[in-house]
């Protein structure tokens, strides 16, 4: 079975079929088949326009779940976006960014989804509508382990919502991995920094891939209220603030090293912060 | 039956239209099939690549509504509608063609695997942005995975496909070696029409699907499979070790043939197969392998060289000892003593695991039954060998085994050993019917051989003024649970351990050593890679501790024409590998300087470094007979047909062959029709491997070339000095106002159906080596070194390599464009083996979590070309291809010491192990 409605009302009828899968982008859909075809009931929601693009409003600006990477990168935002921006450059390749997009990246939860860091960041919630009903979760609520949210089967993620109160903030995003290019993540840091005359006022800062959901560092985030922008504020970062992370050894790399190497991310995002000023 | 009827109801067709290179398309088809599948089996537009289905490689890139996406990502039903542009529908526009003759003039096409979806990347950025900078096309272009060219040339055809000259300078006669001449196969390449292992697809063949272990090593048991094939409509068979009517007994090495097409009760690695399904494509496809009714039995598995040696350990096969497959031994002088006598000393251990060969294109292609002979069309580097094999695998003459050789996309040593052909040649032979298969990415992986894991102590000796004395190296190598070529690694690595330099007193003991994992094989270098990683370091420790610059050292103690190798052979002519070291010196020198005032400004986390490596390698088979037979035809009409079976697996044998032989015969290269491999059609020129082409076919095409022209002037009664001009229909033979003719028109066809036939066979002359592994190897050496420029980030431990320099030696220089490709594609292979990659059986079987360079992680590479004519090679002419790619992680890694002071003892050297060594580093100065 293989449907592809034109509108999300439609969309979220479809849903009730037992074991039906969602199709958009496909770029994590596909390879999750391994060496099967497709053998499941499929909902390609990727003709549902309504679910593409970003808009605003007076209190949020509002990145609608089918909006591609390559949306993102050529969509005219705030700066506190410098940091999605960033990420969504590193997702995958070009070729990945043109079809993958940000629900995708939210609802297939890996630990090192590009996209997950720079949203917490960003204070985000989701959307999640059914026929009965459309709701708002935090994001750092909606992602709940490995591979797993809080999306009901009978649900579709339609929206990411970003408080508008952070359009002015400064954010960097730093990746790393062992190659340039198409690699998954051994670490990534997301900063989010808000300031008033030469301070911080607010700090949001979410590290990726160094445990099994990506978390923001709060403790760190309230140290550095009334730090002042300037040389040396990455040097605030100390090894107690990455205690909520659970970093494992994996083909990538080992948990110490991914624990060293966030710190570095950190603090080099939080100087990278200063520049940017 | 249940599964059955639901998985065929579950399939539903529905009409897509969209449009495919400007013609309107439609097919009929399940819409969530991959749109990368319909392209190649539905539309036949074969040009489209799949090289991992999980958009990891990008082959597959495609424009659709003029943006790159990967086909193998993309519903065909979210096609509706849509405008798609493939390789094929590229010429309609100027800049599409012009950007493909900037891939054809730049070399930017060897294989030709990922060359369709670089063109459309590349396409979709030039539609933007016509002439883009060199960090605008890496971006770009970072999606597409390339294994042989090493990226660079890719850059510069793109960044000059807008400007590119589209005229081709065309060699007069008896000029065309020396000259940089596009390749004579890269139209096809460009064009998507080049016929790779699954590009073609016989009328009605059954698909076959071949069912593997999971467990490293595994009991397994076979229910009943009859049963299964009748409740399974669509399955025709399921072949099982039963079914194998010869010989179950193959190899590449004869005397060390161990593997079954099938195992036979136990599985002894995963991924070894246990049994193939054949039947109709459909049924194939979405076939559940766990379906099937086998049971498994995990068994320990040995994955440990040390746990295989152990004196309890079974033995993996019965008849090999301490589960060692092979021994290699060379020792000359009195190592002991020279070390004792030494005024310095240097000593070191080195690891390195299991390297894929990714090649882009995995392993297929199809075979059928014609009577009693089989006929199997597959990519691979040896069809001889592949045909006399399956010969006895079936257990017919080998006359009756056709095998017809496709391009190849990617070799690297992967396809010397048999891949799909058994399975295919089974199930055609037992089925009479075509059939056909495509290994995934992942089966490509766990179940075709890697580069040996090694484990290497070595300590060597030098005098006060830097002479070495000895060279003391021992190594085991991880061979895995088949021969494979276990014993030419074990049997190459001796030879070649003391690298390219004088060393009086050397011993060197090897051993390969099985366990339950993978084959290990060939790949390019055949072990000596290893063997450089740990020599060419540790020589850098000698010079340190001498006091010497390293480079200095190198010099000091090159090998010359008249000082014996370490099995006693001395080369007489030909060995340029101080000219290598002497060209880089200058550079060295400046490299070094501009490194330390980086350092030395530097306050941040950023430290530069330089470093330098070696390398010879004897082309051929080690003192084995391994001859090229070389036919060429002058036709009727005047045109020369010229059959060389050496396999073109991307590195160029197709053009480097024919330029040998078209100025050996002095007719020009656009007279000259290639017929490939098939082994029907040609005679045997070996495997390609061992960097034997140039040297060993184009030696034979030589020859050949030498007495056809022979030929025609005795028939002529022409004078040796006379010149020879081929036309339509005949010959003239010129000397000075003397003009004769052949009416080729005329002339009586001989038994090869040609005017006259000219055959030539050409075997290296080596001598066997005594049991202290002294002799005359090979008859030919390529030697070269390269330098590499690199920046380490400390706290990140991740290294960016920033320049690579790459002296060789290629004795002559038959095509320097092709040549520059192969020292760059071997360069960006040995960037990745000291970098990242390391394969880990069960784990990371995809190229998302394996990984090789991608367009951003090569640095510019500057080649430079050493002609220092060997006596035997055609020309002057030495082996490249091995040769390129066996220094450049030796010079990373010591680079990687000159930077920060480290020596990593286990590589690749990844961001955490280089971090964790300069922790220690750290760590061990603060006590101090």
């Amino acid at each position: 079975m293989y449907l592809r409605p034109k509108t999300l009302d439609e969309a979220v009828v479809h849903l009730k079929v037992p074991g039906i899968q969602v199709l958009s982008g496909g770029t994590d859909f596909y390879p999750a088949l391994g060496e099967r075809i497709v053998h499941k009931p499929v909902l390609d929601i990727s003709g549902l326009r309504e679910l593409r693009g970003i808009s605003r409003d007076a209190n949020y600006t509002r990145i609608g779940g089918l909006t591609t990477w390559t949306d993102v990168i050529r969509a005219p935002l705030p700066r506190c976006f410098d940091a999605l921006k960033s990420a969504a450059r590193e997702v995958g390749s070009v070729q990945i960014q043109n079809r993958g997009t940000v629900a995708g990246n939210l609802c297939n939860a890996s630990p090192a989804a590009d996209g997950v860091p720079p949203l917490l960041a960003l204070d985000a919630e989701v959307e999640l509508a059914s026929a009965t009903e459309s709701r708002r979760i935090p994001l750092r609520e909606f992602i709940v382990g490995n591979r797993k949210t809080q999306r009901r089967p009978d649900e579709l993620l339609t929206a990411v919502w970003i408080p508008r109160a952070l359009d002015d903030a400064r954010s960097t995003f730093l990746k790393l991995g062992a190659r340039r290019y198409l690699v998954i993540s051994i670490s990534m840091v997301a900063v989010v920094i808000l300031t008033n005359g030469g301070k911080v006022t607010a700090a949001r800062i979410a590290v990726g891939s160094c445990s099994a959901v990506a978390r923001r560092l709060t403790a760190l985030e309230q140290d550095l209220v009334g730090a002042p922008i300037r040389d040396g504020l990455g040097d605030r970062v100390t090894r107690e603030h990455l205690t909520p992370l659970s970093p494992i050894d994996d083909v990538r790399a080992t948990a110490d090293y991914r624990r060293d190497a966030s710190l570095t991310l950190i603090r080099r995002a939080l100087d990278a912060s200063v520049e940017s000023a | 039956m249940a599964a059955t009827r639901e998985l065929q109801s579950d399939i539903e067709t529905a009409t897509i239209a969209f449009s495919v290179n400007g013609h309107s398309a439609g097919v009929s088809c399940s819409p969530s099939q991959r749109l990368s599948r319909v392209l190649r089996e539905e539309l036949g537009l074969t040009g489209t690549k799949v090289g991992c289905d999980a958009g990891d490689c990008g082959a597959c890139t495609v424009l659709l509504d003029g943006e790159p996406v990967c086909a193998c990502l993309v519903a065909v039903g979210q096609a509706e509608g849509s405008e798609i542009t493939t390789v094929e529908g590229l010429q309609q526009s100027s800049s599409g063609s012009r950007l493909q003759q900037s891939f054809l003039t730049h070399g930017a096409a060897q294989c030709g695997a990922c060359t369709p979806g670089m063109l459309l990347a590349a396409m979709a950025l030039l539609n933007r942005k016509p002439t883009p900078s060199e960090s605008e096309v890496m971006g770009a272009l970072g999606g597409v995975l390339c294994r042989c060219t090493g990226y660079r040339k890719i850059i510069a055809a793109v960044m000059d496909a807008t400007s590119a000259e589209t005229a081709e300078v065309p060699a007069p006669a008896g000029n065309a070696v020396g000259q940089r001449l596009v390749r004579l196969d890269g139209k096809k390449k460009v064009q998507g029409s080049e016929i790779f292992g699954a590009d073609e697809t016989p009328a009605g063949a059954l698909a076959v699907r071949v069912i593997r272990c999971p467990y490293h090593r595994a009991r397994f048991h076979l229910g009943d499979l009859d049963a299964f094939v009748r409740n399974l409509p669509g399955i025709h068979s399921v072949l099982t070790a039963k079914d194998v009517p010869g010989k179950d007994c193959y190899g590449v090495i004869a005397r060390f043939a161990d593997q079954t097409v099938f195992a036979h009760r136990e599985a002894r690695y995963r991924g070894e197969a246990v049994a193939a399904v054949v039947g109709d494509a459909a049924t194939v496809e979405a076939l559940d392998p766990a379906a099937l009714p086998i049971t498994w039995e995990e068994l320990p598995a040995m994955k440990e060289i040390d746990a295989a040696l152990a004196p309890t350990a079974p033995r993996i096969h019965a008849d090999r000892e301490e589960n060692v497959l092979v021994r290699g031994r060379v020792v000359r002088g009195e190592v002991d003593r020279a070390l004792a006598d030494a005024d310095f000393t240097a000593e070191g251990e080195y690891e390195t695991g299991f390297v894929e060969h990714v090649c882009i294109e995995p392993e297929a292609g199809f075979a059928r039954r014609i009577g009693d002979q089989i006929e199997i069309q597959a990519c691979t580097q040896s069809p001889h060998m592949d045909r006399s094999d399956i010969a006895t695998i079936l257990g017919i003459p080998p006359e009756h085994v056709r095998i017809i050789p496709t391009a190849v996309g990617g070799g690297f040593g992967a396809k010397l050993d048999l891949s799909v052909q058994p399975f295919l040649a089974l199930a055609a032979w037992h089925l009479s019917k075509p059939v056909r298969m495509v290994y995934s990415r992942t089966e490509s992986i766990i179940s075709t051989t890697k580069r040996h894991p090694a484990r290497m102590r070595l300590r060597a000796g030098c005098t006060r003024e830097g002479k070495l004395l000895a060279l003391d190296f021992a190594a085991d190598f991880n061979t895995g649970a088949y021969s494979s070529w276990g014993p030419t690694v074990a049997a190459r690595v001796p030879v070649h351990a003391s690298g390219p330099y004088y060393v009086p007193h050397y011993r060197a003991l090897t051993r390969a050593v099985h366990t339950n994992l993978v084959p290990a094989g060939a790949f390019r270098g055949f072990g000596v890679p290893q063997a450089a990683i740990a020599q060419e370091q540790l020589y850098d420790d000698l010079a340190d501790n001498a006091g010497i610059d390293r480079l200095e050292f190198r010099i000091l103690n090159a090998l010359d024409d008249d000082t014996p190798t370490v099995t006693g052979q001395v080369i007489g002519e030909g060995v340029g590998i101080r000219a290598c070291f002497e060209a880089l010196l200058p550079k060295w020198h400046a490299a070094r300087k501009q490194s330390a005032e980086f350092n030395s400004k530097m306050s941040g986390p950023l430290r530069r470094g330089v470093g330098i490596a070696g390398m010879w390698y004897g082309c051929g088979n080690t003192s084995l007979s391994n001859p090229s037979t070389v036919r060429i035809g002058l036709k009727r009409d005047g045109r020369i047909a010229l059959h060389q079976g050496a396999v073109d697996i991307g590195q160029g044998s197709n053009t480097i062959v024919t330029q040998i032989c078209a100025d050996a015969l002095g007719a020009p290269i656009d007279r000259f029709d290639l017929i490939s491999g098939d082994t029907a059609l040609t005679p045997d020129c070996g495997k390609t491997s061992a960097s034997r082409q140039t040297l060993v076919t184009g030696k034979a095409a030589h020859m050949a070339g030498v007495e056809l022209r022979n030929s025609i002037l005795a028939l002529a009664r022409g004078r040796t000095c006379a010149s020879i001009r081929f036309d339509e229909d005949r010959v003239s033979i010129e000397d000075k106002d003397e003009i004769r003719t052949l009416a080729l028109g005329e002339m009586p066809l001989d038994n090869h159906g040609y005017v006259i036939t000219a055959e030539a066979t050409f075997d290296p002359p080596t001598q066997p080596l005594d049991e202290n592994g002294q002799g005359t190897p090979y008859a030919v050496f390529g030697f070269g070194a390269h330098m590499a420029e690199i920046e380490v980030d400390t706290e990140l431990g991740t290294i960016r390599v920033l320049k690579v320099t790459a002296a060789h030696d290629v004795g002559r220089a038959i095509n320097p464009t092709l040549i520059e490709g192969q020292i760059e594609g071997g360069v960006a292979q040995g960037l990745g083996m000291a970098l990242m990659e390391e394969f880990v059986p069960g784990k990371g079987e995809n190229l998302h979590d394996y990984l090789i360079p991608t367009i951003g992680d090569i640095p510019p590479v500057e080649s430079i070309l050493i002609e220092d004519p060997s006596p035997i090679g055609p020309f002057g002419a030495k082996g490249i291809g091995e040769q390129a790619v066996i220094p450049t992680a030796p010079a990373i890694l010591n680079a990687l010491h000159d930077a920060v002071g480290i020596r990593l003892r286990k590589i690749p050297a990844t961001p955490d192990r280089v971090r964790a060594a300069i922790l220690t580093l750290e760590k061990g100065k603060q006590r101090a």
